[in-house]
């Protein structure tokens, strides 16, 4: 409407002019939505992971007795233990394999654009899907394909295993997640400009010597960002541990969100509230290393 | 190795035309090429399970053929998990989610850049973007709790919550956007006489239409794909998306394979299609999305 007057008043009076409503109306709705769906949900459940609410019904406040409690809980114990070695594993799998998968679908090869197209398709499959589909494999395909090779360890199914269920969660969530991590080594890869090669052709650096000491170090900071991201994902799995062992053999596979979830129905409603407000620190403090081990790192 | 061989008779011939077309990596093309099979080897257990008929895939033989072809175990899926209800359900979710999120995180981002010197609009960038240090495991059960007292215990809830959880994401990727795009652009279009609507409507919202595509690519993936949420949000069985209805029949599908397989076939084919589709724009959405973000 009065919009010359509008930039006027900014270099006239630049702390507080005024805003025009619309900007209110366009920002205003989604901060209360936000607050109602996120933030108040989250102040609740902090609140209520003081108390010894089961749900519903009366409650009363029992001070920080859930928190002492989940310090010396062998379950939630195990959880996070299997949680964090699952999410490290992961991580250093999706990594290693979309870092090599990337080299090569940035090298001189033939059939480049439809090997791209194959190598994304996970991402836009549903993880309990995937989870199931895997789960058929794992069960009826996988035994039978060790009692012909004569490995012992795999003539069963590697999922009623409690030892071995976890690799099957690592595998299967890594085919999910390789995609993503592997379009942004692309974009990385595809950043370093093609004349350090020539210069390292030039002084007989080797290919491997190549990929180590100079494409590596160029790419670092997408290697960063791509652990991070990953750890904090994979730390909160859920969808396809639920498809394919639905935290078994016995509770070996349980990860905190299935334990955290599980709290409702188990009438430990507030005791799991705690927990997740644990692991809402937890995820806080991995974050903020985010922030400072990325901060200066131009992309 | 042998496939090495023939390489060199190709380049040479060309090399005479122009200048040296770089040699094409061939071990690198066949490695990636099995390394693609281990992608596509579940799709095709997938299809030829779904295909086969009811006597044929009893015996859980992942790799064999459909011999004969059959549609029977679709036709079981469509009825036993009600597919049509189940694929609306997922439909709605989408796309009220994708069009939620669009919407809501360009007008947001628009009202943040164009006031960024005004302390309330630059605190709401940092609040808005708070919530992407907090996973939904986190305030599952309270919103479960809240959703059911407030009779969103249904897609309608599932749309609203993940739309707020895709809004830190979304309204990160449509200010970085926003802070390149020149005001002069804009300040000639008020100077014609143009309001902030207008101008947001004719001349920002069209600008902005790449970043578009990637933040609804992205709130696409995670509402067609996602369990939790609404396995955990909707009450009722009946409306449930089609990634919850594979776990509610996933017991009663018990050993008749080529009818769970053709569920899930349904299930995933969609997004597996507008992806085919789509590819170069979602490759390039997710990456920008990603760097950016």
């Amino acid at each position: 409407m009065s919009t010359p007057t509008a930039g006027q008043t900014q270099a006239v009076r630049p702390r507080r002019r005024h805003v025009e409503p619309l900007y209110w109306w366009f920002l205003v709705p989604s901060l209360i939505l936000f607050t109602l769906a996120i933030t108040i949900p989250g102040l609740v459940g902090i609140f209520f992971s003081f108390t010894d609410s089961i749900g519903v019904g009366d409650w009363r406040f029992i001070g920080l007795t859930n928190y002492v409690a989940l310090f010396s809980d062998p379950a939630v114990l195990q959880s996070y233990l299997f949680t964090f070695g699952f999410a490290i594993a992961t991580v250093l799998v999706v990594n290693v394999v979309s870092f090599m998968l990337a080299v090569g679908l940035t090298s001189r090869i033939r059939l480049k654009t439809p090997l791209r197209t194959v190598f994304v398709i996970p991402m836009v499959i549903s993880g309990i899907i995937i989870a199931y589909v895997f789960q058929f494999l794992f069960n009826n395909s996988l035994p039978g394909l060790g009692e012909a090779l004569g490995i012992k360890v795999l003539s069963t199914s590697m999922l009623s295993n409690p030892d071995l269920a976890w690799v099957a969660l690592v595998i299967v969530t890594a085919w999910q997640a390789i995609p993503g991590t592997l379009l942004i080594y692309i974009a990385g890869l595809l950043a370093v400009p093609g004349d350090v090669y020539e210069a390292a052709d030039i002084d007989g650096a080797t290919k491997p010597q190549q990929l180590l000491r100079i494409t590596l170090p160029l790419v670092f900071g997408y290697v960063v960002i791509n652990m991070i991201l990953g750890l904090k994902n994979f730390l909160g799995a859920y969808d396809i541990i639920k498809g394919l062992t639905d935290g078994g053999p016995g509770t070996s596979t349980r990860s905190i969100s299935m334990t955290i979830v599980g709290g409702f129905n188990g009438g430990d409603y507030a005791y799991q509230m705690a927990n997740a407000t644990i692991f809402f620190i937890i995820t806080i403090v991995i974050s903020l290393a985010q922030l400072r081990l990325t901060r200066g790192r131009s992309l | 190795m042998a496939a090495t061989t023939p390489t060199p008779a190709a380049p040479a011939a060309r090399q005479k035309i122009r200048i040296t077309p770089e040699r094409v990596n061939w071990s690198a093309t066949i490695i990636l090429i099995l390394c693609a099979f281990t992608v596509l080897l579940p799709l095709y257990v997938t299809i030829s399970m779904a295909f086969k008929s009811g006597t044929q895939a009893v015996d859980g033989n992942a790799f064999s053929l459909p011999n004969p072809i059959s549609i029977e175990g679709f036709v079981e899926a469509w009825n036993l998990t009600n597919f049509p209800v189940g694929a609306g359900v997922s439909a709605l979710v989408t796309a009220g989610t994708v069009a939620g999120t669009i919407f809501l995180a360009a007008f947001a981002s628009y009202a943040i850049v164009r006031n960024w010197d005004h302390k309330f609009f630059r605190y709401s960038f940092f609040y808005l973007l708070a919530a992407m240090f907090i996973p939904f495991p986190v305030v599952a059960l309270p919103q479960i709790q809240l959703t059911g007292l407030v009779g969103l215990a249904n897609p309608g809830g599932v749309i609203l919550l993940a739309t707020m959880f895709q809004l830190s994401f979304s309204v990160l990727l449509f200010t970085a956007f926003l802070r390149s795009i020149p005001y002069e652009l804009e300040e000639s279009a008020r100077i014609d006489g143009a309001s902030t609507w207008q101008t947001f409507w004719k001349l920002i919202f069209p600008l902005l239409a790449p970043m578009s595509a990637t933040v609804g690519i992205f709130a696409f993936l995670y509402a067609w794909n996602d369990f939790m949420m609404p396995s955990l949000i909707i009450a009722d069985a009946q409306l449930q998306t089609l990634p919850v209805r594979q776990n509610i029949f996933q017991t009663q599908f018990s050993n008749n394979y080529h009818v769970s397989f053709a569920s899930y076939l349904m299930a995933m084919s969609p997004a597996i299609i507008a992806y085919l589709f789509t590819q170069r724009w979602v490759m390039e959405g997710v990456t920008q999305g990603a760097v950016k973000g």
